[in-house]
């Protein structure tokens, strides 16, 4: 689960890291309001998960009730555009106001998980600001970083080591051990996968802020803190996370894809290894869906109209590997979820195997479906049906 | 021979009363693996259906069976927990089948065993077809030989084994190694297993996109394990990247995580990787036959 800039400032606020005073607003009536009641220079910032606000011109100036209104209006009006990683864009719903720093220096740190080092990994950079990715081409000398002993945990050297291993300005040494004590409190407290400070502000009177937050908590960790549960229900899934929950699955158990080719796999392995073997074969997939363990009658069903309503699908590649299920009974899950169906039929190309195949194989080829031996060979008839439709 | 698991072993179950534990314990005793008890807390003293012994802990386990592997079946809030009392209570080898382990929790347990061997979490387990097997996989599907397999996905493991075996390739030992971002055992530590197992002869490695444990396995096979005949597969060709991928592990691996990067890797360090399952005992065979 990914926090907004709002929700993470406020994890922030409460680990004790310094951010600007401010805030949360729905509407540009709340803006306005605000600036009336609190006099200063502003800044107001769309509040949305994909990056690039600034270049899109969501985040605006404004120094009067006035200004507050229009700039809130204008960042409002239109939604966040699409870029490479988000090609539906981001609707924006609501707006932080801000109090506007004399910023002077910017820097990055993070806390991040490494897989490799199965350690917390902190980081630290001179270049604030920009998209770490960038930076970590472009500079990747500049990142300081440091592997926490988890049964030691953060102690403040780890700072100071950071600070002067990434040449830090000066103004940035005395509070970066602080700050990233904190940060690295709230990481641990609340299960996080990831917490970001960029940039981490120097202003000119030597005060340091957090300037932009950006937190992803680990959703298996979520029942620990109840109380995110309303932040949670106010975030935006997107339209495949929203259909995938809808059907009873795992919001990254489907993704949507351009072609025709529909397929269903059990496990995330296998079903990733389905979709090359329909592109092997020459097709284009039309989605990701991993239907899990158990492909009972209901399971099946659910997924099967999930793809044919949502999907450009012409044929649907069932291919399951029955492992420890048996094969008899996910092929009659399959004949009753076809018999119960009420969506439109296409048809089914079913690689089945495991434990009584045989018999399964039976059960399909008896209700009039196309039951086949291997992974390839149903990847070829799934291509050619999809072909001729 | 074979790694982490013979016919020595002797394996207990914790969480062996649940549905999962229950049911997997059947099926790993009848493939022939020495289950000698289990654990859940509150129910010590009584015999499973199969006659197998329940204890109230691990260390009473322990004491009265010599248990040296676990396999846990428990919840995720209570998989660290259980993790811990086995660690606590001199087990080497656990395996962890939970799915939806918190990741901090992992952290906490993979930092502070040292000594112990963990497979998983979220994890089909581990296979020594003929001696044993520790979790949940289809054990028909399996034959002794002499390939090794190491493998981040349960089915896209089966689908693969039952082509080697098809294909008349028996395995050594298969491990299922997981897809969580931790996790206690990688493939570089499976394969320095194998790089000692007199019994394998070959290696297959599943690799899937995310993370960069394939290029490491690379790195370390053209370092230590040139002349060893392996065969790589990597999963999600056609997936999209950004999306599952996060920031912050496209940020610590640069440019690794993609299938491409996987594959350059592995295609760099002399290890031919196939465009399909189906290909690899074909792939195999002939890399077996030059190493002659």
């Amino acid at each position: 689960m990914n926090l907004m800039e709002y929700q993470g400032k406020e994890l922030f606020r409460r680990a004790g890291i310094p951010v600007p005073r401010g805030q949360h607003a729905i509407g540009a009536h709340d803006v306005a309001d605000f600036v009336e009641r609190t006099v200063g220079e502003w800044v107001v910032k769309a509040q949305v998960l994909m990056g690039g606000r600034g270049k899109a011109g969501k985040i605006k100036f404004a120094n009067t009730a006035d200004e507050g209104r229009r700039v809130a209006e204008e960042i409002l009006a239109t939604p966040m555009p699409p870029n490479r990683q988000n090609p539906a864009g981001e609707p924006i719903k609501s707006l932080l106001v801000e109090e506007k720093l004399p910023i002077e220096k910017e820097a990055y740190c993070a806390i991040a998980i490494d897989r490799t080092a199965k350690k917390p990994v902190i980081m630290v950079s001179r270049f604030g600001g920009m998209d770490i990715e960038e930076v970590s081409e472009k500079h990747p000398e500049s990142i300081a970083k440091f592997y926490v002993d988890t049964a030691i945990g953060y102690s403040p050297f780890i700072g100071r080591e950071l600070a002067f291993g990434a040449q830090l300005d000066p103004g940035f040494r005395k509070q970066l051990p602080a700050v990233l004590g904190s940060l690295y409190d709230l990481f641990f407290r609340y299960g996080a996968k990831l917490v970001e400070i960029n940039p981490l502000a120097l202003t000119a009177d030597g005060r340091v802020y957090a300037s932009d937050a950006k937190v992803e908590l680990d959703d298996d960790a979520l029942f620990r803190h109840p109380e995110f549960a309303q932040w949670q229900r106010a975030l935006p899934l997107d339209e495949d996370e929203r259909l995938a929950a809808e059907s009873g699955l795992g919001i990254r158990n489907f993704r949507r894809f351009g072609g025709t080719v529909g397929t269903m796999a059990n496990g995330a392995g296998l079903a990733m290894a389905t979709m090359d073997a329909v592109s092997y074969a020459g097709g284009e997939v039309a989605n990701f869906l991993d239907v899990g363990g158990g492909a009972n009658a209901e399971r099946v069903r659910k997924c099967y109209e999930l793809v044919v309503n949502s999907t450009g699908a012409t044929v649907f590649f069932v291919n399951i590997f029955g492992g420890i299920t048996r094969g008899d009974e996910v092929a009659r899950g399959i004949v009753d979820a076809m018999r119960e169906t009420t969506s439109r039929k296409i048809p089914l190309v079913i690689r089945l195997t495991g434990t009584n195949e045989e018999e399964g194989r039976r059960i399909l080829a008896q209700a009039g479906m196309t039951p086949v031996e291997t992974m390839d060979e149903g990847a070829k008839l799934a291509v050619e049906l999809s072909a001729a439709s | 021979m074979s790694i982490f698991l013979d016919k020595n072993s002797k394996v207990i179950v914790q969480g062996i009363t649940g549905a999962e534990g229950s049911y997997h314990t059947d099926r790993m005793v009848k493939y022939g693996t020495n289950v000698v008890g289990g654990v859940t807390p509150g129910k010590g003293g009584q015999k499973t259906a199969g006659g197998l012994s329940v204890f109230d802990t691990v260390k009473d386990a322990v004491a009265a069976t010599g248990a040296t592997h676990t396999c846990i079946f428990v919840p995720p809030p209570f998989a660290a927990d259980a993790l811990f009392e086995a660690y606590d209570a001199g087990i080497g080898f656990a395996v962890c089948i939970t799915e939806g382990v918190p990741v901090h929790d992992m952290l906490q347990v993979v930092g502070t065993t040292p000594g112990m061997r963990i497979i998983g979490p979220n994890c089909p387990g581990l296979i020594s077809p003929g001696k044993g097997l520790v979790g949940i996989m289809p054990g028909h599907i399996f034959k002794e030989g002499g390939v090794g397999l190491i493998s981040r996905s349960g089915t896209l493991t089966y689908e693969v084994v039952d082509g080697l075996t098809r294909a008349g390739i028996g395995q050594s030992t298969c491990v299922g190694i997981g897809g969580d971002p931790v996790i206690g055992t990688t493939f570089v530590d499976c394969l320095r297993e194998f790089a000692n197992d007199p019994q394998t002869d070959a290696l297959v490695i599943c690799g899937e996109i995310g993370g960069s444990d394939e290029e490491d396995a690379a790195a370390y096979i053209a370092e230590h394990l040139p002349a060893l005949p392996i065969v790589a597969f990597v999963g999600g060709r056609n997936a999209p990247a950004g999306k599952s991928l996060g920031h912050a592990g496209a940020i610590i691996s640069g440019t690794f995580g993609t299938a491409q990067s996987k594959i350059d890797a592995f295609r760099a360090a002399g290890v031919p990787v196939a465009d399909r399952p189906s290909e690899i005992p074909e792939l195999l065979v002939a890399r077996m036959a030059a190493a002659r």
